[in-house]
């Protein structure tokens, strides 16, 4: 069982939830939880989410998109106060994973809330000390929905972030808005030569766009790992 | 029950349908895989039976097409929690497939194009409860889904329905796939819930 100690708002739709789970085993970045809602009557839905941190003795941290017609999360992004249970479920997943003990270079490729175990992964390797080289692009639609933003802004060396905005960009932002083109990838992802491993996370478009282009560009199928989120989550 | 979750009350949109324990429904067809869609073209893509003793049965795609098909209507339903009802698929059972294998193997592992395995014991692949899909809705068999060909064994949870399958090993010995070796459960009955290892 879990119970939430804290809450911060990444965007006005979505919330990290911070939770205590005493006894919590520990987790790789990149692996998810299974959440699980009981109302009154025994009736339960259940649904994934990336865990978003580091690990960090018994705490747990998930980001949470609001979707308004969804079950599951205009309840955690609204109903769920700092004190209530949860039960959840985890971790779990052990192939969309990144290990500190892994020195190959990392390109992160976000499409929108796809970015939450991606941050996990920025957060294991700052946690562990790593030099491995990352780099994230991270696209969104606009600037406000840019999660962990003031975070991804600080400087993390061995850390380069590439936001890509597909509907509007801040003013004078280089890269006109539009979708994540080869272009985008070979420009700040890590070319092919250095043999880097690339995880994709988003929406099953993007996720399918991405991991093309990437083979497109010569990257090895077998290095590309993802992760989608499908269009009927919440 | 569970710990009741204060404020909870949930959308019971079921109605009468029954699901398995914890899914939900979607009338989505959402896409679950480790990596790049592989693009395997008809031309290219063929199945291979191979047995224990190494005999191997092959089939081109026009070999393929030549076989029986038939047309199955069946629900699905993903460890990821969306059930989908009444999909309705063109393939071949797998019974016309090993009608000729000779075989004392108790377990399959299927292959796909791309590197992808998964598990199964020999009789869940029989009896009709399982079948290669190529058509999905009346179309052509999308490679996002699967296509040109995947492995469709909707009685357990849909990671087990190898897309892009290319073969099947016939094991005296169980061997654990992908997802399998990745902490998910060997047989995946989504009517008792076994997601994941120990359930």
């Amino acid at each position: 069982m879990a119970r939430l100690v804290e809450t911060r708002d990444e965007t006005p739709t979505a919330r990290t939830l911070v939770l205590d789970v005493p006894g919590w085993p520990g987790h790789l970045a990149g692996q998810h939880v299974d959440v699980r809602l009981t109302a009154a009557d025994g009736y339960s839905a259940q649904r994934s989410y990336s865990l978003a941190a580091a690990p960090d003795g018994d705490r747990v941290e998930l980001t949470v998109q609001n979707v308004p017609d969804g079950e599951v999360s205009p309840y955690l992004t609204g109903v769920f106060s700092v004190g209530d249970p949860v039960e959840i479920r985890g971790p779990v997943g052990g192939w969309f994973v990144w290990r500190p003990d892994d020195p190959a270079p990392v390109t992160l490729v976000a499409g929108g809330a796809g970015v939450a175990p991606l941050m996990a992964m920025v957060r294991a390797r700052r946690a562990a000390g790593s030099r491995v080289p990352f780099r994230l692009v991270y696209s969104v639609r606009t600037p406000d929905e840019r999660w962990y933003a003031g975070e991804l802004r600080r400087p993390d060396p061995g850390v380069e972030v590439f936001p890509l905005y597909t509907r509007a960009a801040p003013d004078g932002w280089p890269r006109p808005p539009g979708r994540l083109a080869k272009g985008d990838l070979a420009g700040w992802g890590w070319p092919p030569e250095f043999d880097p491993a690339c995880f994709v996370c988003g929406p099953t478009g993007f996720v399918e766009a991405a991991a093309d282009l990437l083979v497109a560009l010569g990257h090895d199928p077998r290095r590309i790992r993802t992760e989608r989120f499908g269009p009927t989550g919440g | 029950m569970g710990i009741v979750s204060p404020g909870f009350h949930g959308r019971r949109r079921q109605g009468d349908v029954k699901l398995p324990p914890g899914q939900y429904l979607t009338d989505d067809f959402p896409v679950l895989s480790a990596g790049p869609t592989p693009r395997v073209g008809q031309d290219e893509w063929e199945f291979v039976v191979t047995t224990e003793t190494g005999e191997r049965h092959r089939w081109s795609w026009r070999e393929f097409l030549a076989l029986p098909s038939e047309t199955p209507t069946v629900d699905i339903h993903c460890v990821t929690k969306w059930s989908k009802l009444g999909t309705t698929w063109t393939g071949v059972s797998l019974d016309t497939l090993l009608a000729d294998v000779e075989t004392t193997a108790d377990y399959a592992l299927a292959r796909s194009y791309g590197g992808y395995t998964t598990n199964l014991p020999l009789e869940d692949l029989l009896d009709g409860r399982a079948w290669l899909a190529y058509r999905f809705d009346g179309e052509d068999l999308h490679p996002e889904h699967g296509g040109p060909v995947r492995l469709l064994v909707p009685h357990l949870y849909f990671w087990k329905s190898a897309k892009w399958v290319h073969g099947l090993d016939l094991l005296t010995q169980d061997e654990p796939g992908f997802w399998e070796t990745a902490g998910y459960h060997d047989y995946g009955d989504p009517w008792l819930e076994q997601r994941y290892q120990g359930d």
